[in-house]
């Protein structure tokens, strides 16, 4: 009856502490998010190319990564170059792993030997043709891949190039939030960006977009327990917070907060709703009636619900997210420290895609936040999509 | 043969409020719990949808959340000298179905039943003389007000309960319940805002010398962060309480509370459709080894368990001890026996006044909106010249105007056709109506056993229930009936009409899903199954949690004190039976 009690009581050796430095490795690169909490792989990634599915990297030594070597997981991490030579597809963020130091990559390594080996046959390269063509990716790294060290940048402080280092390196934030050029590569600026049927924010420093209106320590509580006075983490951001952020240490997520503080406002959502009166008038009377009761006429939310007012996700220059919530459903975060996480029921059925676009228009430019209007055939693509993603 | 799993600490059957509360404070002291839940898991936004919920046909008629008759049917007759027949449609109660059991479908009216209440029989002998109870199965629960009232408090603030103290550790409240039982703290939330009807009550109660307050209710005032860190909405009024999920997160239930904390924890597991056949024994029936049961597949498992936790709904705990041999099976003849005793029901009747020109505004409401009278409820009036003990609270409770379910016509109107649709128009605006909420004291021909000829699907034999409303609670109830037909006067309606409860309960129509007792909790093993930490006196590793534990019903809803109760019992696993397992009582 006590061994869960006993097995709490671990003593702590140099191997565990090893260990646990490898396990924040592993929290701060979100290996997790990718490969299943697990590791065992097999979660499919959606690409503008293709389906991607994540490999077992656990150390099972048939369907896993078990017969490979430390300096084999090295050049996998830093190199994009799996065992054999074989190129990785950058969906595996080692542009970004690139920035590791070799200690931390050896550390990882370390703890990745330990986790439970699962036998989980992955069929991992599920692209069209060209792009299942593996060779093609040396060209790729060719043009966009260059590799260097993290170097600090003197005029900063430590926290700021430590934030830097978290965010372009193992917490691999441009992987969802930068704009992507034609070939799928990182164009930094950490802007907003689509991927996988949501719209990851901008996070610059733009008042209505970004995240200029957020103070520090509001940054650090929204990535430590997924919400905050301005928004609520779902979607692929919650599983982020879930799986990594809320696990990083006081003084990683202030030098997160430190450097994306300090980033330049980017290019902004392009302005208000012109010309928009109907749907104001109609989505007014949507919010009233189906979304008021749990956002407030004031649209502040509550201890539980997210505001709408003033909340950046609201007033992204693309509503991909928001219609998705509404259309859909979405589950917050739920975190430690904010266990409810609250989901968003599906309003797909209740609301056709005009009154949709009416809805969200009105909350883009409700209260006092500015976005620009949201158009029925936006959603009926968005609606689209999701029909045929499910 | 079943397939055998690892052993676990403890073994939950059931996860509604009971097995929630129980696994939540047990996988805290450090165990390693599993809870098996016969219906599907439910969760907030996909099965209470906001943009559906509200659907009164589906869930309100076709009753969507509830146990299905297929799944578990009981057969039921009012004497023993009748055959039972087994229920085709459940009606006078309806039990809840899948994860949080029937925590969904509840109103929220969140009551703690009275320190009288805990020494029922030593209170009104003292009182009244043991005359008094002649023919009435009333006994002490075994357990003490200052015992529980710790366990009642956890309860409440778990769900963030949103009422108005009447009695303040001693110290009589403005606003509260003077009647009430006293109480350590306030309620973590304010009452709810109310609505005209119940605003009417109140004044007219008030001007008649009664003491109206706000029904406590798990309906939320407002937002609220209960102490597991869970945070619940603000209820929005919607009237869609009674038989429906609440979509807003504003109901306190096992949803709402507790699971988002539970199910995060690796020494905690849920397995939704599977349903427990029976409780194994050990060959000397002294100590359960574990559960069988069939997932939803229909492969059978065999689950160990150091305990086993029966936190099913009242009536099935008792089932599944009959089913177990846990106990000894009650016989109403020779009054021997324990496992069945002392079932009770609920004894109300209803009051419904019709006016002109008002505005009741009905739909707006909620599960326990509304405002109470505790003034001829318990033993809080003078029973000495009265043919009876117990009484009714008189509420005054806005559920909501739903479109089906809420059609008040004046007595006399057809039931169907052009009138009946002029005066559901008409009267809609025009109507209110407030109701007793009685109590119900056992009797020796009260009393639930297996069904000697109907099983269920797995050929079990059925749930029998053999009840009618005793002559004591017929007589408080026409007293309390008589109360309100004064009570209907003083609101100068244009016309009013009062119902009287008669004998002869009948299992069709909807009356209350507040069925108790069973396996009651006592101090003499001889007249109960459980000891005060809802112990099987028999069988020590198996506890029974619910109002299969009541001795009698009060005149209250019984969800308060079935909270408390958990709490209770996980307190005494937590703190004394984990350090040395075995019989926490000297039988």
């Amino acid at each position: 009856m006590r061994c869960f009690i006993l097995a709490a009581l671990l003593i702590a050796t140099p191997a565990f502490a090893a260990n646990e430095a490898g396990k924040y490795q592993s929290v701060l690169g979100d290996c997790e998010g990718c490969h299943g909490r697990n590791l065992a792989g097999g979660v499919a990634l959606a690409t503008p190319f293709g389906k991607l599915v994540t490999p077992n990297i656990t150390p099972d030594v048939a369907t896993g990564i078990g017969t490979w070597s430390q300096e084999d997981f090295r050049k996998a991490m830093k190199q994009g170059m799996g065992k054999g030579g074989k190129p990785l597809y950058p969906a595996m963020p080692y542009v970004n792993y690139a920035l590791m130091p070799d200690a931390d990559v050896a550390a990882l390594w370390t703890y990745i030997r330990t986790v439970k080996p699962v036998r989980n046959s992955v069929d991992v390269n599920q692209l069209k043709f060209p792009f299942n063509l593996r060779f093609l990716m040396r060209g790729w790294n060719l043009l966009f891949f260059k590799p260097a060290p993290f170097a600090n940048d003197a005029s900063k402080n430590a926290a700021w190039n430590r934030g830097e280092y978290l965010v372009e390196g193992p917490a691999h934030c441009g992987a969802c939030h930068s704009p992507r050029n034609f070939f799928g590569a990182d164009k930094g600026g950490l802007s907003g960006a689509s991927l996988q049927g949501w719209w990851a924010p901008d996070l610059t420093g733009d008042g209505r977009a970004g995240l200029g209106a957020w103070s520090n320590d509001e940054l650090v509580q929204y990535l430590q327990t997924g919400r905050n006075a301005h928004s609520l983490a779902s979607g692929p951001m919650a599983e982020a917070v879930e799986n990594s952020t809320s696990r990083m240490t006081d003084s990683d997520l202030n030098a997160i907060a430190v450097y994306l503080k300090d980033l330049p406002p980017g290019p902004g959502n392009g302005g208000g709703a012109t010309g928009a009166e109907a749907q104001m008038q109609a989505g007014a009377r949507i919010y009233q009636v189906s979304c008021a009761a749990c956002h407030g006429g004031d649209g502040k939310g509550s201890a539980i619900f997210p505001p709408l007012a003033g909340n950046p996700i609201v007033t992204q220059s693309s509503p991909e997210t928001l219609a998705r919530v509404v259309l859909a459903g979405a589950k917050g975060a739920a975190t430690v420290k904010s266990p409810t996480g609250p989901a968003m029921p599906s309003f797909a059925w209740r609301w056709n895609d005009e009154q949709v676009a009416a809805v969200l228009t009105y909350i883009r430019n409700n209260w006092r936040n500015v976005a620009p209007a949201v158009s029925a055939d936006t959603v009926t693509k968005i609606r689209t999509s999701l029909h045929s993603a499910s | 043969m079943a397939r055998l799993l690892p052993k676990r600490d403890a073994v939950i059957i059931g996860l509604g409020w009971t097995g929630a509360i129980l696994a939540q404070q047990l996988t805290e002291a450090g165990l390693n719990v599993v809870a098996i839940e016969r219906g599907p898991w439910r969760d907030t936004a996909s099965d209470f949808n906001i943009a559906y919920i509200q659907d009164e046909l589906r869930y309100g008629i076709r009753k969507e959340l509830f146990l299905q008759p297929a799944v578990e049917a009981m057969t039921m007759r009012n004497n023993a000298a009748q055959t039972a027949l087994p229920m085709r449609d459940y009606g006078s109660f309806l039990p809840g179905h899948g994860v949080g059991g029937a925590g969904v479908h509840w109103n929220g009216a969140s009551w703690r039943f009275w320190d009288g209440d805990l020494q029922i029989r030593s209170q009104l002998t003292r009182r009244y003389g043991a005359k008094k109870l002649t023919g009435l199965q009333l006994q002490d629960w075994g357990v003490t007000w200052n015992e529980l009232e710790h366990s009642f408090d956890q309860f409440e603030y778990l769900c963030g309960i949103s009422g108005k103290a009447g009695n303040l550790k001693g110290q009589i409240q403005a606003g509260g319940n003077p009647f009430e039982s006293p109480r350590s703290r306030g309620y973590p939330t304010p009452p709810m805002k109310m609505s005209y009807a119940p605003s009417l009550f109140a004044r007219t109660v008030t001007e008649l010398g009664f003491h109206p307050f706000p029904t406590p209710s798990a309906n939320l005032s407002t937002a609220y962060v209960n102490p597991l860190g869970v945070a619940l909405g603000q209820c929005t009024y919607c009237g869609f309480c009674e038989r429906f999920g609440c979509g807003n997160y504003s109901k306190a239930s096992a949803q709402t509370t507790i699971l988002p904390v539970l199910m995060r924890k690796p020494n905690f597991e849920a397995r939704t459709e599977c349903e427990v056949l029976k409780i194994n024994l050990t060959p000397d029936g002294k100590h359960a080894r574990s559960v069988t049961y069939l997932d939803a597949q229909g492969v059978e498992y065999e689950q160990p368990g150091d305990m086993v936790l029966l936190c099913a709904y009242g009536l099935m705990n008792v089932r599944m001890m009959l089913l177990s041999r846990i106990g000894q099976p009650y016989d109403p003849v020779s009054g021997k026996g324990v496992v069945g005793r002392n079932y009770c029901y609920q004894t109300s009747a209803a009051a419904r006044l019709f006016f002109d020109g008002k505005n009741f505004n009905p739909f707006i409401g909620a599960g326990a909106l509304g405002q109470t009278m505790d003034d001829f409820n318990g033993d809080a009036f003078d029973h000495s010249h009265l043919d009876f003990v117990g009484g009714a609270q008189i509420n005054c409770i806005i559920t909501g105007g739903r479109p089906i379910g809420s059609r008040p016509t004046p007595p006399g109107t057809p039931r169907w056709g052009a009138k009946w649709k002029a005066e559901t128009a008409k009267n809609y605006q025009n109507s209110m109506g407030f109701a007793s909420q009685g109590s119900s004291y056992p009797v020796r021909e009260n009393y639930l056993d297996l069904d000697p000829t109907y099983t269920d699907r797995h050929g079990r034999p059925l749930l029998r229930m053999t009840f009618d409303f005793p002559d004591n609670d017929i007589a408080m109830s026409h007293y309390v009936s008589d109360r309100m037909e004064t009570i209907a006067k003083s609101f100068n309606a244009k016309s009013w009409a009062v119902s009287r409860l008669k004998k002869g309960w009948d299992a069709v129509p909807y009356q209350s899903t507040h069925n108790t007792g069973g396996a009651v909790m006592g101090a003499d093993p001889g007249t109960s199954a459980v000891n005060k930490y809802l112990q099987s006196w028999d069988v020590p590793n198996v506890f029974v949690i619910g109002a299969s534990a009541f001795g009698h019903n009060g005149g209250r809803n019984p969800t308060g004190t079935v909270g408390a109760l958990a709490y209770w019992a996980a307190e005494a696993i937590a703190t004394k039976y984990i350090k040395s397992p075995g019989a926490l009582v000297p039988a």
